[in-house]
């Protein structure tokens, strides 16, 4: 159990990475208040950040976005709702890229956050500004969200833990959505532990959510002593000639310990994984395109006035409220709907999704109970680097966006350092499987010093 | 030269649940704007949709209804447009497979008799929210109490082949979904709400015409007037040589006439995909069978019913049939003892003027009508009499109607001594005539008789007063 003072301290200590929206006044009223009303329970007393697009009814809930500045939900996230009554603290709300569209935090309307290890460098995205609290010590856990691994990859980048539950583990009434057939609330935390136990406190069945499955909050094992009986894939199209070489290194490191763990590493292919990232660049801006439809000035946000009639009234607040690369994806998404294009884009795509979903099956049908693969292909890069190219920061996503392509869950947990850089290795399980996969986290995170130069 | 008109209609329906389509919220009508909304209807940012399960119970009962084929499996698909009483800027709507499709619904044409329409669909959708343009001066209100009711979209296929038809279409449809408890089909409360595709081809052509969409028709007058005014005007264009364009057509009541939509407000691509927040909707097997079982007495087998069953003109039998309602009245009238013709004549006389004026209300219960027809029958009151015994019962709610006939002294006086005296009374008062009788004018007689009811305040037994005056009169 952290106190007020003490919490308020170490967000006050990591201020200079812009990574917390809510000032720090508005943050310590609201953990007396919250405090006041008691906390007890498996949380109690721990402090967690949010990201800025889940709702709560403290902070404001702008989404990294103009068109949500000073937003306030007049109802809360249920996975905010399970935290507090877990007994923790709601601690602020965190920077994030626009409605999590990015992958490095810098395409946020209120700046960018820097790296907690490097500030010339990017925490990654769009949970950035959860993993460098994490990171930091600020907190020990933080929640964020993932369409395409925006929580893994800052994880990565930042070198904490980072999990994303299966597709239907936690409920998403109150997530601000992106691309709702994707999208899923995650976890970062400092240690295994501490993420497993906030997922832990937030899944379950959601009669709010028609998407959430119909299953009891999972439990979290025990860890094991080694990794016996364990077969695990590794996929050799996660490891392709230009891989970075520090995080090759770091992940034979890995592959070398599982094996030591007495764990069976067995060759396998994902032979559709190519196409991950273009059939996500379909999927995702499609269901972005009609998720953000309603940010139209008409009930709330700003309204970008001075609009003669309805339709400039639309097209004011939607041009200047949203940056450039959530109107980039919108624009994506609503040319790949369009009559005579939808067969050629979206309809493919979906099929693509099948084929990569069944990639995994029959990799974890035949007998392979987890996937290892780097999470990230680099560490984090230098801020602005990837700006004026938007494929090469959609490449950052490539060895994440398959699970949410898929469903299943995966985890990133730090793997060791190169050059003083996090690097992060990550899990892959069957759907509804978090506790194997965090079984082995446990193990390997117990084995693997995370903060080694390799 | 002549031309044939084609019709095809697709009609909005609200499904009668107390809850919306997708939330909680109330669907009741006429509640102050925007106090029935929550996040999910509003579409604030991050509230989900859940489906209303009895809103599926109802369309699935208007499909079998209808004789479609339902589809166990079906998925919700996005409809996106901008609007700004369209909160999430997209319906949830059915699209690449709805709940259910190929159906029928057998109506009575004016023109050509008994016909059929084609159920091309019926889907499931939520209705969006109301802009309302007079309100407040220079801007437009939203209500958005309407946004997320849940509806039924039933689409025919061009097989109507004129204005009157698409009324008789209407009627007929409204008459089954009443029976079958899904809607109150209230095209005023906006309950039913219809568009018309449109075209027309020369006689004897079997290719489709150009359409034009025909939209905001919004009562049951103005359905044969839209339409005819759209088919005119589609035969004067051709007439005069040129080509219908494929537009929407907006019918204004007030001017009485139908022009087209601004092309601005036109939004032609809704860009459908599936429905990510909602996984597919399964309609378990059992159900539709419970469903199938339920289903009541359809207007069509009930019209036959009445014809065969009691012996009454099918004329009358439609008439009583039209209303669910009507027809359990008039079948309870006769299962409390009451014979079918004069029961069919009382309750679409007296019975359906008294509900009209009263807002539907069924004032005399069915058991009370029974009784007043016997007395009828039974010459203990004169059927002008029995009249004024059920408005008598009507306005006062109680009483049996031989005691209320009692009260009103409209029992019919058969003494041959109070009768006489009414007869010397009028002969009497009538000398002229008197004579003109007694000069062969024997056509006189109902007159007579008139004037005796009249002094007799309806009490004479009128069987037995024309005796009387004959042999008083002699002749």
């Amino acid at each position: 159990m952290t106190s007020i003072a003490e919490t308020a301290s170490r967000l006050a200590g990591a201020a200079s990475l812009n990574a917390l929206l809510t000032p720090l006044p508005e943050v310590a009223a609201s953990l007396t208040s919250q405090a006041e009303r008691g906390t007890t329970g498996p949380l109690a007393g721990m402090p967690v950040v949010v990201k800025d697009n889940i709702c709560t009814l403290e902070y404001t809930t702008s989404c990294g976005s103009r068109i949500l500045e000073g937003y306030r939900s007049p109802f809360e996230a249920t996975a905010i709702t399970r935290l507090k009554a877990a007994g923790a603290w709601i601690a602020g709300k965190t920077n994030c890229d626009e409605f999590a569209m990015g992958s490095s935090t810098e395409h946020s309307a209120f700046g960018r956050t820097m790296h907690p290890l490097d500030p010339a460098r990017v925490p990654g995205g769009s949970s950035g500004g959860s993993a460098a609290l994490v990171a930091a010590g600020a907190v020990p856990a933080a929640l964020g969200s993932e369409t395409g691994g925006s929580v893994r990859q800052p994880a990565s980048f930042c070198g904490v833990v980072g999990i994303k539950p299966t597709y239907g583990r936690v409920s998403r009434y109150g997530l601000v959505a992106f691309g709702s057939s994707l999208d899923q609330i995650g976890v970062c935390g400092r240690t295994v532990s501490d993420a497993a136990r906030v997922l832990a406190a937030i899944s379950g069945r959601d009669p709010m959510d028609a998407t959430c499955e119909d299953r009891d909050p999972f439990q979290i094992p025990a860890p094991p002593e080694n990794l016996q009986g364990f077969v695990i894939g590794i996929p050799r199209e996660y490891f392709p000639p230009d891989l970075d070489p520090g995080v090759r290194r770091a992940c034979e490191r890995v592959i070398k310990t599982l094996k030591d763990l007495g764990a069976a590493v067995r060759d396998v292919s994902l032979p559709h994984t190519a196409y991950a990232i273009p059939t996500y660049y379909i999927i995702a801006p499609a269901e972005a395109s009609s998720n953000l439809a309603r940010y139209d000035g008409v009930r709330y946000g700003p309204r970008f006035n001075g609009a003669p009639d309805v339709r400039a009234l639309y097209q004011s607040t939607r041009g200047k409220g949203f940056g450039p690369e959530v109107r980039r994806r919108i624009l994506v998404g609503t040319y790949v709907l369009s009559a005579g294009y939808y067969d050629a884009y979206y309809r493919r795509a979906q099929r693509m999704r099948a084929l990569i979903a069944q990639d995994f099956r029959n990799v974890f049908d035949r007998g392979v109970d987890l996937l290892f693969t780097p999470s990230t292909p680099t560490p984090a890069f230098k801020a602005g680097e990837k700006l004026d190219d938007p494929v090469s920061m959609y490449l950052a996503d490539i060895f994440t966006v398959t699970a949410n392509l898929a469903g299943i869950p995966g985890l990133t947990l730090p793997i060791g350092r190169v050059d003083g850089l996090p690097i992060g290795g990550q899990l892959l399980a069957p759907q509804f499987l978090e506790d194997e996969m965090l079984e082995a986290a446990f193990t390997l995170e117990r084995a693997v010093p995370g903060s080694d130069e390799v | 030269m002549s031309w044939e008109t084609v019709i095809g209609l697709e009609t909005h329906v609200q499904l009668r649940t107390r809850s919306k389509m997708f939330c909680g919220c109330s669907t009741a009508f006429g509640a102050p704007p925007n106090t029935n909304v929550c996040p999910v209807c509003l579409g604030l940012p991050g509230a989900l949709p859940t489906v209303n399960g009895f809103a599926i119970q109802l369309a699935v009962r208007a499909a079998l209804a209808l004789r479609c084929q339902v589809h166990l499996r079906s998925i919700f698909a996005r409809k996106n447009y901008f609007y700004p009483d369209l909160p999430k800027g997209y319906q949830i709507s059915q699209y690449e497979d709805p709940l259910s499709t190929d159906g029928q619904l057998a109506y009575t044409s004016p023109d050509r008799g008994a016909v059929s329409a084609t159920i091309v669909r019926l889907h499931v959708e939520e209705d969006a929210g109301k802009s309302i343009h007079d309100r407040v001066p220079k801007s437009s209100a939203i209500d958005l109490n309407r946004s997320g009711v849940p509806l039924a979209e039933i689409v025919t296929g061009p097989d109507v082949r004129s204005p009157q038809e698409a009324r008789a279409y209407l009627l007929a449809l409204k008459e089954v979904l009443e029976y079958a408890d899904v809607s109150d089909c209230d095209m005023e409360k906006g309950s039913l709400r219809v568009d018309a595709n449109v075209s027309v081809r020369r006689i004897g052509e079997s290719a489709l015409g150009t359409k034009t969409e025909v939209k905001n028709i919004n009562s049951f007058a103005f359905v044969e007037k839209a339409l005819t005014l759209e088919r005119d005007r589609q035969i004067a264009v051709l007439e005069s040589g040129g080509t219908i364009e494929q537009q929407t057509m907006l019918f204004d009541a007030k001017s009485n006439a139908v022009r087209p939509q601004r092309s601005k407000e036109e939004s032609k691509d809704y860009r459908y995909f599936p429905e990510p927040d909602l996984p597919a909707l399964v309609v378990p097997e059992q159900w539709l069978e419970d469903e199938r079982a339920a289903l009541p007495e359809l207007p069509a087998a009930r019209r036959e019913r009445f014809a065969t069953g009691y012996g009454i003109p099918a004329k009358d039998a439609a008439v009583l049939v039209q209303s669910r309602t009507i027809a359990d009245y008039f079948e309870m009238t006769v299962a409390a003892g009451a014979d079918a013709k004069p029961a069919a004549n009382w309750v679409m006389g007296e019975v359906l003027a008294d509900a009209k004026e009263r807002a539907g209300a069924l004032r005399v219960t069915p058991q009370r009508l029974a009784r007043l027809i016997e007395l009828v029958k039974d010459g203990t009151v004169s059927n002008p009499a029995a009249k004024q015994v059920f408005a008598a019962m009507a306005d006062n709610g109680l009483g049996d109607p031989r005691a209320v006939a009692e009260r009103l002294g409209l029992i019919q006086v058969a003494d041959a001594g109070a009768l006489t005296g009414w007869v010397e009374e009028v002969i009497a008062g009538h000398p002229t005539e008197v004579e003109r009788y007694k000069k062969g004018e024997t056509k006189l007689l109902p007159f007579f008789v008139g004037q005796v009811m009249k002094v007799s305040k309806g009490k004479a037994d009128p069987t037995r007063v024309p005796t009387l005056l004959k042999e008083r009169l002699g002749g």
